[in-house]
């Protein structure tokens, strides 16, 4: 017991040591994301809205429709695929985080981890700055009275998707950096991944639409996908603020939850296990 | 606090040759099927125990492929001994390739912050160091161009000011002292004769022994991966040159 304490210890005084260290790479990440682009920062407001407002002109009439079901397709739309984008480049920036900084770590010993961690810090530092184009819309559609949204204090609960999406993010971008370390070919396969991912995520859907029962076995393995509950939770709490205990299923919050405690434990545990063969493959 | 800045007790360090060649999953499988995955081992380094007191400064001689340069990256941290432990104290830096760890598309100025970092400093600390490095680097104006329009030089200039305007503990040393012009060269030898003089601890790779009898108080000699003579610099060098002669 007293090991165990002393190694957490020391663990913890390397992570205070290297926190400025994080801080600069996140920063970096976010400077150079957009440096010698005319627009600069503002793509991080633009893009989603672009996204958005392609994805709900093409489906708005197949998926759209069922107000009572979405309330306002734009927004419905934007929160799911708001998550689903900070999930996804979280993953993919952490993928390629410990080949991207190879020289580095060939070079001065620093806990790799600090790496993948800040790779996903930087993905969710833009995911936050782009939270302001859901604030826009909402706003933009209320005060044009097209479909208004009533919201309420409840709002403050996407916290709560949005820290278990960080943690999941973390854990599998772990399991993605160590895996891509050995194999790059998972860097192609995880594309394609994603993309099953994004449909297999009712973003631009409501699942009602499938024509499944609530409990066939088709809906249950849909849940399967943490990003399921969570889309569901960052939609109750913006757009169902009236009728949230409704619509936030606990089920789904523990669900989503244990699934990224496990994943994050499997993801440092197999970092560990492998960090030090890194060097002799990047 | 031990007295030892250094202490490295029977490493060993094993590569496998072709590992490295097996980078996608499609030819580990084809490997692993055929039953090709057999590597030959190659040990760099053999049992190498030594230690190094805090100020000493110690030489490490050899020939091309004695395991100096691995030597060095597990002194650094880098790599992980296959076989043995080592235990430093206190902050290195290590001059391995200079300044082949920035950042292209960062300024010289951003550069100077990130690396710090990378070794463990916070920025505030960077900042009160900040114009010494840029004095020392001499790059002036460049420093806010990012670092892909640098010269090499430019850029080893720029690594050797921050590795030590920080103040490590430790410096490794692997034939840096050769950085930019002959002018660079006196400045940069003067500033580690400096670091010295306040008791930083060396440790240096070369294959000139004059210089390593100029710097150093002690010295090893690396053969193959082993350690054949660990002693007094001025000894040891004499015996290395009469291993050059012998080969």
């Amino acid at each position: 017991m007293q090991r165990i304490k002393s190694a957490a210890t020391a663990h913890f005084n390397n992570f205070l040591k290297y926190r400025f260290l994080i801080r600069e790479l996140v920063s970096k990440n976010i400077k150079l994301q957009y440096r010698n682009s005319f627009l600069g920062v503002l793509w991080t407001f633009l893009q989603p809205l672009l996204t958005m407002i392609v994805l709900a002109f093409v489906f708005n009439n197949i998926f759209g429709r069922d107000s009572s079901k979405v309330v306002n397709y734009p927004v419905y739309l934007l929160c799911g695929r708001l998550l689903y984008q900070f999930y996804t480049s979280a993953t993919k920036r952490a993928m390629g985080s410990v080949r991207k900084h190879a020289s580095m770590i060939k070079k001065v010993y620093v806990p790799k981890y600090v790496y993948t961690v800040s790779a996903v810090l930087s993905a969710f530092v833009t995911f936050v700055i782009s939270l302001t184009v859901l604030v826009f819309v909402v706003a933009f559609m209320n005060i044009f009275k097209i479909h208004p949204i009533t919201v309420t204090w409840r709002v403050v609960f996407i916290i709560i998707p949005i820290l278990i999406t960080l943690i999941l993010s973390i854990g599998v971008g772990m399991i993605l950096a160590t895996i891509s370390v050995f194999f790059k070919d998972v860097e192609n396969l995880y594309d394609v991944f994603t993309l099953l991912l994004f449909y297999m995520t009712p973003i631009v859907y409501h699942v009602s639409r499938l024509g499944f029962e609530e409990g066939t076995w088709q809906i249950r393995l849909l849940k399967l996908n943490p990003l399921y509950g969570l889309v569901g939770m960052f939609r109750a709490a913006v757009l169902w603020g009236t009728d949230f205990v409704h619509y936030w299923d606990m089920n789904l919050m523990y669900y989503s939850l244990a699934f990224s405690a496990v994943t994050v434990i499997i993801g440092f545990f197999l970092f560990y296990k492998y960090q030090d063969k890194f060097i002799l493959h990047i | 606090m031990s007295k030892y800045a250094i202490d490295a007790q029977h490493i060993s360090m094993k590569f496998n040759l072709n590992s490295e060649g097996v980078d996608s999953a499609k030819e580990y499988f084809i490997r692993l099927v055929k039953h090709d995955l057999h590597y030959s081992e190659f040990w760099a380094l053999k049992d190498v125990s030594f230690k190094v007191k805090k100020g000493d400064r110690m030489g490490v001689l050899g020939f091309n492929g004695a395991g100096k340069s691995t030597l060095l990256k597990t002194v650094a941290g880098v790599l992980k001994p296959t076989q043995g432990t080592i235990r430093t104290e206190g902050v290195i830096a290590p001059m391995l390739e200079l300044g082949a760890g920035f950042d292209p598309n960062y300024s010289g100025k951003e550069n100077i912050f990130l690396y710090g970092a990378t070794l463990g400093f916070p920025r505030s600390f960077l900042q009160s160091k900040y114009d010494e490095i840029v004095e020392f680097s001499e790059l002036g104006d460049f420093i806010n161009t990012p670092i892909k329009s640098y010269s090499s030089g430019m850029r080893s200039r720029l690594g050797f000011a921050i590795a030590t305007s920080v103040k490590p503990e430790v410096l490794i040393l692997d034939e840096v002292l050769s950085v930019g012009d002959a002018a660079f060269k006196d400045k940069s030898e003067q500033r580690i004769l400096n670091m010295m003089d306040d008791g930083v601890t060396v440790l240096f790779v070369s294959h000139s022994t004059e210089r390593v009898e100029r710097i150093c108080n002690k010295a090893i000699i690396l053969t193959k991966g082993q350690l054949v003579a660990n002693g007094d610099a001025a000894d040891v060098c004499a015996l290395y040159r009469a291993m050059v002669r012998d080969k």
